[in-house]
């Protein structure tokens, strides 16, 4: 193996270093097009993690962030505001579906969690490369459901309909 | 579109199963995680600028009126890539406990007192080099509820972005010599013996500071560039 430095879980006390005041605006409020992403977290026994922390990143809102941070609330909830990202070719040439990588952190979890959200109603996830690459059946926990301003995205760690983890 | 490649990192990190940490048993995924390729969104990160720094954010001995107690330590180091490159101007985030072993947190209420002059919240952006350094106060050691009679060894959490996805990075950092490190499953979970050193920082006299304080050097190896533009392709082939 290489000499890399291994991660360690963020603990029970990841508020003291590392929510912002403005950690939910991936890009700043009142920016056309905004829109909010909000969810839970829950755990195989159904129960709101209200401990953890919720990244966002997506490339193409340059100049603006892109990367959004928001602890999760006593119900296990997030927040997030940004924009849907365009899509964009990959290495390859294929086209990527508009998506947001997420990274969630949380007492409990050694090494932080690997996902994405996509957005429904748009006409690349069907060839989008990813989500090709997952079985069907689990395709679906990746995609965010329309609510009345924005989008909804749950994000379950273990169990019943457990959300696709990636290893990046 | 031609994307930088990062070497992947299997054997580094803990497993993403691991009961004997007992919160980890109701929150580890159970289906195995997908490979993901590393595409634009992988290999491009957040860009932080000093605007992001706060005059006492690298100090943590200063930010209050008066000094908080316990053993003043620089702690420093370089973020670099595992083929040596420096990762300049990325940031690097510490919390941690106060001398007594407690957090200045909600949740912490084990019988240890709180010190009014430390936050214990740190942040600081890397050099050119990819060098930063922090001022605080050595942490104690602190019960936890994992096991009977369980003590975290003293530590200090990292966060650290790099400059791509990929490279994020939360971890935590020890001191040389504790004796609750072979005990401590959190830091038991890295599978291999050389990754648990490289979270031991190592006491350094050459920048410990006479009449001040105590130096502890720590560098952080995040995942380099592959040097071959061929990426194997064969698990995520679509």
């Amino acid at each position: 193996m290489t000499d890399l430095t291994p991660s360690q879980t963020v603990g029970p006390f990841l508020h003291i270093g590392l929510p912002w005041a403005d950690g939910s605006f991936a890009v700043a409020e009142g920016t056309p097009g905004a829109i909010t992403i909000t969810g839970r977290l829950t755990d195989g026994a159904g129960a709101a993690l209200s401990d953890a922390l919720v990244e966002t990143w997506q490339s193409g809102a340059q100049p603006q962030r892109g990367f959004g941070r928001c602890p999760t609330g006593e119900d296990g909830g997030y927040r997030i505001v940004t924009v849907v990202p365009p899509v964009q070719p990959d290495r390859n040439g294929a086209i990527e579906a508009p998506h947001i990588d997420v990274a969630v952190f949380s007492r409990g979890l050694l090494n932080h969690l690997v996902t994405r959200i996509y957005f429904p109603g748009v006409e690349e996830n069907a060839t989008d490369p990813v989500l090709r690459s997952i079985d069907p059946a689990r395709r679906g926990t990746l995609i965010a459901a329309e609510v009345p301003g924005g989008y909804l995205f749950d994000i379950r760690l273990q169990g019943d309909k457990e959300t696709v983890f990636f290893d990046v | 579109m031609d994307l930088p490649l990062f070497e992947r990192a299997d054997n580094v990190h803990p497993p993403v199963v691991f009961p004997d940490y007992r919160s980890n048993v109701l929150r580890a995924p159970r289906q195995p995680l997908v490979v993901l390729p590393q595409n634009l969104t992988e290999v491009t990160a957040p860009v932080f600028g000093q605007d992001t720094i706060g005059p006492t954010d690298g100090d943590l001995t200063r930010q209050f009126p008066d000094e908080p107690l316990g053993q003043r330590i620089i702690v420093h180091g370089r973020v670099l890539e595992s083929n040596g490159r420096p990762v300049p101007n990325t940031l690097v985030e510490i919390w941690q406990a106060n001398a007594s072993g407690r957090y200045r947190h909600v949740v912490d209420n084990w019988p240890a007192p709180l010190d009014p002059n430390f936050s214990g919240a740190g942040r600081a952006l890397t050099d050119a080099q990819g060098h930063y350094s922090f001022t605080t106060i050595q942490p104690g050691a602190y019960p936890w509820g994992n096991h009977d009679n369980a003590w975290r060894p003293a530590h200090i959490h990292f966060s650290v972005f790099g400059r791509a996805f990929t490279q994020r990075l939360v971890t935590q950092m020890y001191f040389p010599g504790d004796p609750l490190l072979p005990l401590d499953p959190i830091f038991n979970s890295i599978p291999d013996i050389r990754g648990r050193e490289l979270l031991i920082s190592r006491f350094d006299l050459s920048h410990t500071q006479p009449n001040w304080a105590l130096a502890f050097e720590f560098d952080i190896l995040l995942r380099g560039e592959r040097s071959t533009p061929f990426e194997s392709g064969a698990d995520h082939d679509d």
